[in-house]
């Protein structure tokens, strides 16, 4: 227990531990202070001023979020001085900020917007900015617009500290200050691994992703295309915060609802493909294992690592290209399905695959950039058409006048839309080590696995990482080479966590054989183009959903998905053959840490 | 050519060897590399990250923040003068004509024989003696267009006297 300091805040007295800052002590106190540049997931900046408070006994105005509270002190929330200095900075802020609000897909949830209208702000009294300086800059997933950024850093505590990607950089010092990519090369071009954390936590709509709506619903408007929606677990945890449920409120029935009304023509669980990913991934896992401990091949690498994740596929072409073989040559779910709507389901129903249209609603930006690699069109088209974000679908969601909350409850179109429980907790960090297990240990030896309800849960949490381990013992005959074997596994979530296991890797002081990484903080639940805001209690919300809503599933594992056998019997064969390796499995693009294109 | 920038790069990765490969040795060996080539061009910097392995974007973001490194190749002397409060108040505009007319360049600029460099900077703590500047390393204060004239000559002077070995003054 920590040395505990009285503090007065306003008329309150309480006691906080040393080195909580005013902002922490007045949050538990139940006092709201304003904040722009303090996010729950970043490094304190103090960079705004807006949540400047009076402590008694100091001259200047303190800003209360990177103020840590060392002896007792009384503070002021509320006085004239106060609410004048939170106005002429917000003015200040305001009058370098360019852009209509109405024109903003932040319109509604900008947070400099929201300090506005609480603070009254009805005109500018600085001269405003009346014209644009800066070029948009797009990528295929997310689209800077430079003219709104207020220069809080939380992009580049993001992307440099919170993910340690480094594609964005701050140029220049003081007023001359620039949020830009590195050398203010375009975003295309930098190591920008898509992951749209930056999106989430920037406070106006300077970062967004890069949104197909019109598109999309020009596809959706023409009665030729055959549109179809795979749908990923995490948005459907998530989605109904835009509609005012609580976080963790689950609404998949809903969302098919309403998704069959906004005109799609088949609704299919992504959860399907999860298990499908664990087949295939789990049989990899198994021979990669046999290659190295029974064989002695040394070309084989092992741990092998997931490559579910889009943005930490790109994170490791990036910054371990010579690591790439170590990446299980799964796609993931996503384009595992495209390829098979385009040819195993559109040779079933006899749907023209060239009418068809894929869209995969994802909690993720970097999804964007998966579906348009040029490598992923194994199928003979493009395998997805459209990655589609939680944000961006809620939005159309919304124009087409639908009542999310008023939506009967439905199920998924079938085949292609059974989902097992382990296919719904990809989409927490784990998920897929604990999908992998409840099949794998299965597979080899024949039992289920020893946890209690399936639950793996040495696994679950949100300790950036985490690590387990499961002896083999009295395998199935022809697993007999694992008897005896202790499987070592490790889960990381964020791309930083992932650098800390890669680093030892580089080391030869990496001991496990299968370790999961998802390049955003809490798992694909945490994507960047889930709902905002974003917070550590959101993301654990999201999870506890996903994780009760595997509970209520019959089916719990992957490997005893029916659809997925029928899908082998009739289709692929087996998991690994020649089929899965033409349309399951990808090879990736080593690309190096400095340019995609040189100086 | 391909000669010149081999010979440049042995001679960026002897800077280099100097220096710790930690993050905290960044500054240090950018202030070197500036010194010693007066400037650090973007294959340095990418130098400097596989060194290091801090990423191009915060070297570049490092770089931009101090004014005295820079990745445009400055003269010889880098004279800068002060245009904060004190020295402003002092005449800095008067030495400001007599500088640009003596060199033929504007502030920003670099003389086409690569000799001076004309930049402005914040206060650099000789309020005392205003206006004042540096050239290099080194202040002077006081500055009258006289004086600023006999100063640039004796840079001058002994350039000639390094570049053609006559015998020097003192």
């Amino acid at each position: 227990m920590s040395e505990m300091i009285s503090v007065r805040i306003d008329d309150i007295s309480c006691e906080v531990e040393k080195g909580t800052t005013i902002l922490q002590a007045c949050k538990s106190a139940g006092l709201r202070i304003p904040t722009l540049c303090y996010h729950p997931d970043l490094e304190v900046a103090g960079i705004c001023r807006i949540c400047v408070v009076e402590v008694e006994g100091m001259s200047g105005l303190q800003a209360a979020c990177a103020f840590p509270i060392r002896q007792p002190i009384t503070v002021r929330t509320n006085s004239p001085r106060i609410r004048r200095a939170r106005r002429v900075n917000l003015d200040l802020i305001l009058s370098e900020h360019y852009g209509d609000c109405y024109t903003c897909v932040r319109n509604g949830s900008c947070e400099l917007q929201a300090l506005a209208r609480e603070y009254g702000v009805d005109r500018y009294r600085y001269p405003s900015t009346t014209a644009p300086k800066f070029r948009i800059d797009r990528s295929t997933a997310i689209v800077r617009d430079q003219n709104k950024c207020i220069s809080c850093k939380r992009c580049i505590r993001t992307c440099i500290d919170l993910q340690q990607v480094s594609a964005l950089e701050t140029a220049n010092r003081g007023h001359d200050v620039l949020i830009q990519t590195a050398f203010d090369k375009p975003i295309s071009e930098v190591v920008c691994i898509n992951c749209g954390q930056c999106i989430n936590r920037c406070p106006t709509g300077a970062l967004r992703s890069n949104m197909p709506n019109e598109l999309l619903w020009h596809v959706i408007d023409d009665p030729e295309k055959h549109v179809i929606i795979q749908t990923a677990p995490s948005p459907r945890a998530a989605i109904g915060e835009e509609f005012g449920y609580e976080p963790g409120t689950s609404v998949t029935g809903k969302l098919n609802a309403a998704l069959r009304r906004l005109g799609f023509d088949n609704v299919f669980d992504t959860n399907f493909a999860a298990d499908l990913t664990i087949m295939e991934e789990g049989t990899e896992l198994l021979t990669r294992l046999k290659k190295v401990l029974v064989d002695g091949d040394s070309s084989v690498r092992v741990p092998m690592f997931t490559s579910c994740s889009p943005g930490w596929v790109k994170y490791v072409e990036h910054y371990y290209p010579e690591y790439l073989d170590y990446l299980s040559t799964c796609k993931s779910p996503q384009q595992m399905f495209g390829a098979l709507l385009k040819t195993y389901y559109a040779k079933k129903t006899g749907i023209d695959p060239e009418k068809m249209v894929v869209v995969a609603l994802m909690p993720c930006v970097a999804k964007k950039f998966e579906c348009n690699r040029p490598e992923m069109s194994d199928s003979g088209y493009k395998d997805v058409d459209f990655g589609l974000t939680t944000r961006e679908m809620a939005v159309m969601i919304k124009e087409a006048g639908i009542h999310l909350k008023d939506m009967p409850d439905e199920d998924f179109d079938h085949p292609l839309g059974l989902g097992s429980g382990a296919g719904l907790i990809f989409g927490a960090t784990g998920g897929v080590m604990e999908a992998a297990i409840r099949s794998v240990y299965e597979i080899v030896t024949g039992r289920p696995v020893p946890f209690k309800g399936l639950d793996v849960t040495p696994v679950r949490g949100m300790e950036g990482i985490r690590d387990a381990a499961l002896t083999i013992e009295n395998p199935l005959p022809e697993y007999q080479w694992l008897d005896g074997v202790t499987l070592k596994v490790a889960v990381a979530h964020g791309t930083a966590n992932a650098k800390i296991l890669m680093e030892k890797l580089k080391e030869g002081r990496l001991d496990y054989h299968f370790i999961e990484v998802m390049a955003c903080p809490g798992g694909c639940l945490g994507g960047g183009g889930q709902p905002i805001p974003t917070s550590p209690e959101i993301r654990a919300a999201r999870a506890r959903a996903i994780y009760s809503e595997d509970h209520e599933l019959t089916v719990r594992k992957s490997h005893e998905n029916p659809e997925i056998n029928q899908l082998y019997a009739e289709f692929l064969g087996k998991p690994l053959g020649q089929l899965s390796h033409k349309l399951l499995h990808t090879r990736y693009t080593p690309r190096g840490r400095f340019f995609t294109e040189g100086f | 050519m391909t000669a010149g920038i081999r010979a440049a790069t042995d001679e960026l990765q002897d800077v280099l060897r100097k220096f710790g490969k930690n993050r905290t040795d960044l500054l240090p060996i950018l202030v070197e590399i500036n010194r010693y080539f007066g400037h650090i061009d973007s294959n340095s910097i990418i130098e400097v990250s596989r060194y290091t392995g801090v990423p191009i974007g915060e070297i570049h973001g490092v770089i931009t923040f101090y004014s005295f490194l820079g990745q445009k190749k400055r003269g010889r002397f880098v004279i800068r003068l002060c245009r904060t409060i004190s020295c402003d108040m002092a005449g800095k505009d008067q030495i400001v004509r007599v500088l640009e007319k003596e060199l033929g360049i504007c502030f920003g600029e670099t003389t086409d024989d690569g000799m001076f460099s004309l930049e402005y900077t914040n206060c650099i703590g000789m309020c005392n003696n205003p206006p004042a500047m540096l050239i290099n390393d080194k202040a002077y204060g006081g500055l009258t267009p006289e004086r600023v004239v006999e100063i640039l000559d004796s840079f001058k002077l002994s350039e000639y006297q390094d570049m053609f070995g006559y015998g020097g003054v003192e």
